[in-house]
């Protein structure tokens, strides 16, 4: 049982991984738009909040079934 | 006078709880698992819901700790007949209840089963009821308020008016009309109350002593269930079309129409999912954090707690203020999902 918990832990590791790099990715992309058309900046960061919360609402999918594991 | 800078204080403690390891009073050489601090039962508790509002531990003379806890109403339905008791007459699980011919015992998860094996419907004013009623009364207090400025104030808004009519505004332009369209008042009203439900909930979570309701399963769901139930019977003839016959070559239309079958259960699945995973990992964050103080006090002795305890609480003074943003981004992220869902089911043909 002590094993399924560890793996599960690691599982949840993996999946904050992919929230790292997608909202990295998102973040990156969106400071470059915003250096290139300043007088955007507002909708750019509206847009960069929308969809980081997209993301980290998958990478959070596998943070449950990790907790389910575990406890 | 010694004039010591708050930063080098600071440095100096965190850089010199590597010293303390060595200060080990209390620790005796026993194994370290029946000593080791388990953070769970606390986490478990402070995120799960109970019977009663608990409130904090007292350690009598003796070290003994005694809970002291706010008990709740329970109500259970029980074939044909309604038993109403406090949940205090449970004794936080020792004792069992009798009412007529009915024994209710409370077990370590919090359900409470009756003797004979009897289906129990429990309706009972659980923590997280009590404080949904709390965060109802004051979303009744603040945005009544707010509407009655409409008739005294002729001119500038002033006080909560000035504070909230931005936010409605926000919500209801950039949101709700941007997502729906031209018949976007008849929606105005459950996505504001979401809006402002959620957004209260998620604050008062934050708050010591209290209930996590956006945190809880049962609560999500029914609020995605409610964006489930809106955009299917508010569904128009060209959104049933895009799902069963969507604009596709025949030979994708197998894997279109099942996809599109099954993207109408997994949206509101996916509201419901992220709210709770958001909500419950900060909490669970904030608190294996504090946690970490007590089982270093465990491993190490109080020396190195007393290291790590300004780190700690530094770590989660951030953590906090990243979950301020969290509880407003999610009531937004939900809103604004809902009204992305709604503005589909009624789009007219382009």
């Amino acid at each position: 049982m002590e094993e399924i918990k560890g793996i599960a832990a690691i599982g949840a590791g993996l999946s904050a991984v992919g929230a790292g790099i997608g909202i990295g990715l998102i973040g990156g992309k969106a400071l470059e738009a915003m250096a290139r058309q300043p007088e955007h900046s507002g909708m750019i960061q509206t847009n960069m909040f929308i969809t980081a919360a997209l993301v980290e609402g998958v990478a959070l999918f596998g943070c449950v079934i990790a907790l389910m594991q575990a406890a | 006078m010694l004039k010591i800078k708050l930063k080098t204080l600071f440095l100096v403690l965190i850089f010199s709880s590597a010293f303390f390891t060595e200060l080990k009073a209390e620790h005796t050489d026993t194994s370290d698992l029946t000593e080791a601090y388990d953070p769970k039962p606390m986490i478990m508790h402070h995120v799960l819901n109970s019977h009663e509002w608990h409130l904090f531990d007292y350690k009598d003379n003796e070290g003994k700790s005694h809970p002291v806890s706010i008990p709740l109403p329970i109500i259970l339905f029980t074939e044909g007949s309604i038993d109403v008791f406090l949940s205090s007459d449970f004794k936080h699980g020792q004792v069992a209840v009798k009412k007529g011919n009915r024994t209710y015992t409370l077990d370590e998860h919090g359900h409470i089963n009756e003797a004979s094996g009897a289906s129990i419907i429990d309706v009972s004013i659980t923590k997280n009821v009590a404080s949904m009623l709390i965060s109802v009364l004051l979303l009744l207090l603040l945005l009544k308020s707010t509407a009655k400025g409409y008739k005294r104030n002729k001119y500038a808004p002033k006080r909560i008016q000035a504070f909230l009519e931005p936010l409605i505004l926000f919500v209801r332009d950039d949101i709700i009309k941007a997502n729906i369209g031209p018949k976007y008042e008849r929606y105005t009203s459950f996505l504001l109350t979401a809006f402002f439900f959620i957004l209260i909930n998620n604050y008062m979570g934050l708050l010591p002593g209290a209930a996590n309701v956006t945190g809880n399963i049962s609560v999500t769901l029914v609020l995605a269930m409610f964006t489930f139930a809106i955009t299917t019977f508010s569904g128009n003839k060209n959104y049933w079309k895009h799902i069963f016959n969507p604009p596709t070559p025949l030979l994708l239309m197998p894997i279109m129409v099942p996809i599109e079958i099954f993207g109408v259960f997994t949206k509101p699945f996916a509201l419901m999912i992220r709210l709770f995973a958001n909500i419950t990992a900060g909490h669970i964050t904030i608190l294996s954090l504090i946690s970490l103080i007590f089982m270093v006090q465990s491993q190490s002795g109080n020396g190195a707690a007393f290291g790590v305890a300004p780190l700690s609480v530094l770590f989660v003074l951030f953590i906090m203020f990243i979950e301020l943003l969290v509880a407003f981004l999610q009531a937004y992220i939900f809103t604004l999902l809902s009204a992305v869902f709604i503005g589909l089911a009624v789009a007219e043909d382009h």
